[in-house]
């Protein structure tokens, strides 16, 4: 058994711990950090609840260990909403039902964030492809696809204010 | 299912890396991607003492030709073939395969090397290569060597012939020649899944439009990735029609050796095995100019 320190930045905010070589990076943020948003489903890779976004790339934290994110930047569903304003993906599955239960939605948003960032304007097939690695037991995954796309529109139309805003002020 | 105890250690550059695996030998595990590695640990069906993180040495991440030869990082993660330029536009059946490996999230992370060096016959890569002819480049404290991948697998599963002292660096590729292409197709019941069954193929034509080289490999249906060798023997010399195709698909499925289990029945795998020789065959056939 080995002890290691890591030093890991989540949601903006630099996390500091000793973990054993064998702590999962799920166990961590759950149980160490206390950030229980992030999802345990099936615990072997298959099911995506736990995917939060590492170094910018969606990643089931169950399949890699705490020790490993050493000095890596981490999003989880925690740090989407930003003073008490939902962010566009969960905008868009409170907009379009994209969630029953909801076990599998923090996993799901953080997978569609991560397209979002590498494929602002996804079509539907690029959407059900991206969120392939996350299983959904309720909805039958269109109202999931649906509450991406809202937030791939919300996203671009706010990027698009954003630049003529910028341009008026000049 | 936590895994059991094990030491932790991240090598920073190859020559760390061989001289950790030297120093710790057959109770080092190298942790590329993980993917299949820390499941193994989770459910204790592996318990290394020490495990040496390669994460870090992004020196093994690299896809590129050169004088003739696709060049792939070990390191390099599945992702990265699935959004290549390059791949996409020289190499199809290295994009059929990549995209059909789990899902797009373990993409990510899973690396070409680690797929190869893990030795599961249930890995969609080491049948790829078997067809493409690839080799793949060991490095220990000797140097390296280049091992045909033909020669990389043995009759055992989970078992390959680099020694435990070596790390595996590279994988290297023919690169197209005129008249050549290939397909993969990958039978599976869902996204993320190991194949039912899976066909490779390799085709170079002469100017006569007559088989010059055939590869063909096959994904899970055996204890080690299989090279259907009486298939490629077979197609040699002959024009690449309907009755060729499905003489190489019936040996093809001749030399697979699918045992029944969750996936299926022997004999329905055997018979996957030959329907997807033929579509891969015909796909390959469209890719060839």
């Amino acid at each position: 058994m080995s002890k290691h320190h890591i030093r890991v930045t989540i949601n903006g905010t630099v996390y500091e711990d000793d973990v054993d070589s064998r702590t999962l990076l799920v166990h961590w943020i759950r149980d160490g950090l206390q950030l229980t948003g992030t999802h345990i489903g099936c615990d072997t890779s298959a099911c995506g609840a736990c995917t939060v976004v590492v170094d910018g790339k969606a990643t089931k934290s169950c399949t890699m260990f705490a020790v490993q994110a050493d000095g890596r930047q981490i999003m989880t569903v925690e740090g989407l909403e930003e003073d008490g304003n939902l962010h566009p993906i969960q905008e868009g599955f409170y907009e379009k039902h994209g969630l029953q239960c909801g076990y599998c939605t923090p996993g799901m948003m953080m997978a569609g964030v991560a397209l979002l960032s590498r494929n602002p304007d996804p079509t539907e097939q690029e959407i059900r492809v991206g969120i392939s690695g996350n299983l959904c037991r309720c909805t039958g995954y269109v109202n999931i696809v649906k509450a991406i796309r809202y937030a791939a529109e919300k996203m671009q139309s706010a990027e698009q204010v954003t630049v003529s805003v910028g341009e008026g002020g000049e | 299912m936590i895994p059991g105890s094990f030491d932790y250690v991240t090598a920073t550059s190859l020559p760390e890396a061989v001289t950790l695996l030297e120093q710790y030998g057959d109770d080092a595990k190298i942790l590329a991607g993980g993917h299949s590695l820390i499941p193994l640990l989770r459910f204790r069906l592996a318990s290394p003492s020490i495990l040496i993180d390669i994460n870090r040495i992004t020196e093994l991440e690299y896809i590129q030709e050169t004088d003739g030869v696709l060049h792939i990082g070990a390191l390099t993660r599945e992702a990265e073939l699935d959004s290549s330029t390059l791949i996409r536009n020289r190499y199809p059946i290295l994009l059929d395969t990549s995209t059909g490996i789990a899902d797009p999230t373990v993409r990510n992370w899973a690396t070409v090397g680690g797929n190869l060096a893990h030795g599961d016959p249930a890995n969609d890569h080491p049948a790829t290569m078997l067809a493409l002819g690839a080799s793949v480049v060991a490095v220990g404290p000797d140097g390296q060597r280049v091992i045909p991948v033909e020669e990389f697998f043995t009759d055992a599963t989970f078992e390959t012939t680099l020694h435990s002292n070596e790390i595996l660096t590279e994988i290297r590729v023919p690169a197209p020649t005129e008249h050549s292409g290939g397909a993969y197709v990958k039978l599976e019941r869902k996204v993320g899944d190991y194949a039912i069954a899976g066909v490779a193929v390799y085709i170079t034509l002469d100017d006569g439009g007559l088989v010059a080289t055939a590869g063909i490999g096959l994904t899970n249906v055996g204890p080690y990735p299989i090279k259907a060798r009486p298939a490629e023997q077979f197609l040699l010399g002959k024009p690449l029609d309907d009755a060729a195709i499905h003489q190489a698909a019936d040996l093809a499925a001749a030399a697979s050796q699918p045992t029944s289990d969750i996936r299926g029945p022997a004999e329905y795998k055997r018979a996957m095995v030959r329907t997807l020789c033929v579509r891969t065959l015909r796909k390959a056939l469209t890719r060839i100019h």
